[in-house]
């Protein structure tokens, strides 16, 4: 059984939703990024989604590709994350999602990276492969990464269908029609798509792009199982650079914030 | 492996692109495969490709070269006479009308040497329908005549500062205003680069090319060409020009891409001689990239052919020996472009250039042969960069 369908299903005894941070590993370097997800975990984290930089992130906005050029400036790579959670997991088993571009990982070779990651990674999102592709992949087969896929402010019935079939451990769902960053607007307009969603498949569903204060979470919270925080987190840790001790605390201090507001009534 | 999939040339090509853009792919993979096949839109393209665009271009025997270079027949195909200066208006022409067909309200694109935003900034002015063009801001720089030409022409020029600040940035950066405006926008792709259907739909507007060479020398010459010559960017000329002899199997292909200063340097845009299988920018094809898949940054001194992918059908060519890939550097390049300057009073874009410098470099190589080569677009807009060039090589 997948340890996210667990964590789901426990959040769901509980009544309480998930909450999933996103950081860049190696932003600012690898050291500090693993104090960051022992520090998120403990400010009320769920899932931590561990993003692999990359050089040409085409659905990121500024502030998650100049945390990608940071990384790489570190010459963080898919190999020395998969290394950095096996580290992780020596310490702590908190469900890790990574999040890769579909090039550094066709680069290792889909075999190398299932051999690789099995057993660490809980969860793969590929934000440049769609389901139709990942099923023509060689090695790919008989479901042997746990890929999450997304759906869209423009997917169709038939869409939700598919994604809903394939997505494993949840279905990611991008709350605008654009690119990621934090944004303080409401997205009220994708709960008609989460409804629908709802209506055609009973796999926990989260939301994600955009969403980055305590606001938005209490609105959107009662229509999805989890919210996914990315861009919002990234500025705090790009803010504080200079300080790394205080960066943690206020990355800290930012998620149980939003860990509050997740778990208010 | 899976053959013969839709959007793919045998492994290569494919749809790797972020869930938002599926839909958008699939209306417009279906227009274009309805609309764009009709009588009424292959009539009305081909109405302004004749009395606008200025087609068919001519099949010119360079004489002068031949002679020059003592071996083979040489024909160039005057891509360079269309209005805006290459055969990009023949892919924009056909996109702009089909997102006119499509109610499509906004049109973006992305330009390395700028060709492809004037085009695209023509095509939408002559057509009404609103533009913005990405340019990296490396290119806007040395192709400044080109921005200024698309600014008259009332498209918004947008630099972008990311990465090396040519093509490939340009191209991410449309992608994300695409996957922004996706309700109200289209995306004129300037090459046989992307997601499909772009790399079939491009290759298919740009084929108008190679269908005109193999009437035109037949007329000429009662045989087909031994050798067809193309220089390769993202690859839209020169698969325009192979495409129509594909089954034609005596007749050669060669694409040249840009060595930049020299293969073994880095300095280049050598994606298809010395590159290796990727995906980036929606499909699967050759790629410059380092060990972890992390895409490089590329060089050549004609900002058309500064890209690190190229399309996925030139892959497959070069998978199954269809085509050979080969290289020349920047100096060479602007060697021939000096050339067939002096000796057909012809001023030859730079990335155009590449293809007569790998004849000059190796015209004993096609003694007595029959050489087709497509002379993609003309130097006006690279008189900065050889003026430039001409003073440092002064302080040398
Ligand atoms: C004149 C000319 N030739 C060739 C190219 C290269 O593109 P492609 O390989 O798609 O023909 C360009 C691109 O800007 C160009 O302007």
């Amino acid at each position: 059984m997948n340890k996210i369908e667990d964590k789901f299903k426990e959040l769901k005894k509980k009544g309480r939703k998930g909450f999933i941070p996103f950081i860049t590993c190696g932003d600012p370097d690898l050291v500090t990024s693993k104090s960051l997800v022992f520090a998120l975990e403990e400010a009320g984290a769920d899932i931590i989604e561990l993003g692999i930089p990359f050089s040409d992130p085409i659905a990121d906005g500024p502030t998650i590709q100049a945390s990608s050029k940071r990384a790489l400036t570190n010459r963080v790579s898919l190999r020395k994350v998969i290394q950095f959670a096996k580290e992780i997991r020596k310490k702590s088993q908190i469900p890790l999602v990574l999040l890769s571009y579909f090039n550094p990982i066709y680069r290792l070779g889909i075999k190398n990276f299932i051999k690789e990651s099995k057993d660490i990674v809980d969860g793969v999102i590929i934000p440049d492969l769609p389901p139709e592709e990942a099923k023509l992949l060689e090695g790919l087969e008989e479901d042997k990464l746990p890929l999450i896929f997304l759906l869209a402010p423009t997917s169709t019935e038939e869409r939700i269908r598919l994604v809903s079939q394939f997505s494993q451990g949840f279905i990611y769902v991008v709350s605008i029609s654009g690119v990621t960053g934090a944004r303080e607007a409401v997205p009220y307009k994708i709960k008609n798509l989460i409804l629908q969603i709802r209506n055609l498949t009973d796999k926990p569903v989260c939301l994600g792009f955009g969403i980055s204060t305590p606001n938005q979470v209490k609105v959107v919270k009662d229509w999805v199982d989890g919210v996914i925080v990315g861009s919002a987190l990234v500025n705090i840790i790009d803010k504080y650079a200079k300080d790394k001790k205080l960066m943690i605390k206020e990355a800290g201090k930012f998620v149980k914030n939003l860990r509050e507001a997740l778990s208010s009534p | 492996m899976v053959f013969n999939r839709k959007g793919y040339f045998g492994r290569y090509g494919g749809c790797f692109v972020p869930e938002i853009l599926m839909p958008a792919l699939k209306e417009l993979e279906e227009a274009y495969f309805s609309l764009g096949k009709e009588k009424d839109f292959q009539e009305e393209l081909d109405y302004y490709l004749k009395n606008y665009a200025g087609r068919p271009t001519p099949l010119y025997f360079a004489s002068h070269l031949s002679q020059k270079l003592k071996g083979p027949k040489i024909y160039l195909k005057r891509e360079d006479l269309l209005h805006t200066g290459a055969h990009k208006i023949n892919n924009t022409l056909g996109q702009v009308l089909l997102a006119k067909k499509m109610g499509k309200k906004r049109i973006i694109a992305e330009t390395g040497a700028g060709q492809h935003g004037v085009a695209t900034a023509t095509a939408c002015a002559l057509l009404g329908i609103k533009c913005a063009v990405y340019m990296g801001e490396e290119d806007v720089k040395r192709q400044s005549l080109n921005v200024l030409r698309m600014r008259t022409l009332k498209a918004e020029v947008i630099p972008v500062k990311n990465g090396s600040r040519t093509l490939k940035d340009a191209i991410n950066e449309a992608l994300r205003d695409w996957v922004t405006n996706i309700e109200t926008t289209f995306y004129v792709l300037g090459s046989v680069v992307g997601p499909h259907p772009y790399p079939t739909m491009v290759r298919d507007f740009q084929s108008v090319i190679g269908k005109e060479v193999k009437r035109q020398i037949m007329e000429k010459e009662k045989r087909l060409p031994d050798y067809l010559i193309a220089c390769v960017g993202g690859g839209s000329n020169s698969m325009g020009l192979f495409y129509p002899f594909y089954k034609e199997e005596k007749v050669n292909f060669i694409g040249v891409e840009a060595g930049g200063l020299g293969l073994n340097t880095k300095k280049h845009s050598a994606t298809l001689a010395s590159g290796e299988r990727g995906v980036l920018h929606g499909a699967l094809t050759y790629l410059l990239q380092d060990k972890d898949g992390q895409v490089r940054l590329t060089h050549s001194v004609a900002p058309g052919l500064d890209y690190s992918g190229v399309g996925p059908e030139l892959s497959f060519y070069k998978e199954t020996k269809r085509a050979k890939f080969t290289t020349v550097t920047d100096k060479e390049a602007i060697s021939a472009f000096f050339l067939l300057s002096e000796v057909e009073g012809i001023i030859p874009a730079l990335e155009s250039a590449h293809a007569v410098a790998y004849l000059k470099k190796n015209c004993s190589q096609f003694k007595n042969n029959l050489v087709v080569l497509n002379l993609s677009g003309r130097g006006d807009k690279d008189m900065c960069i050889i003026e430039r060039f001409l003073k440092e090589k002064n302080n040398e």
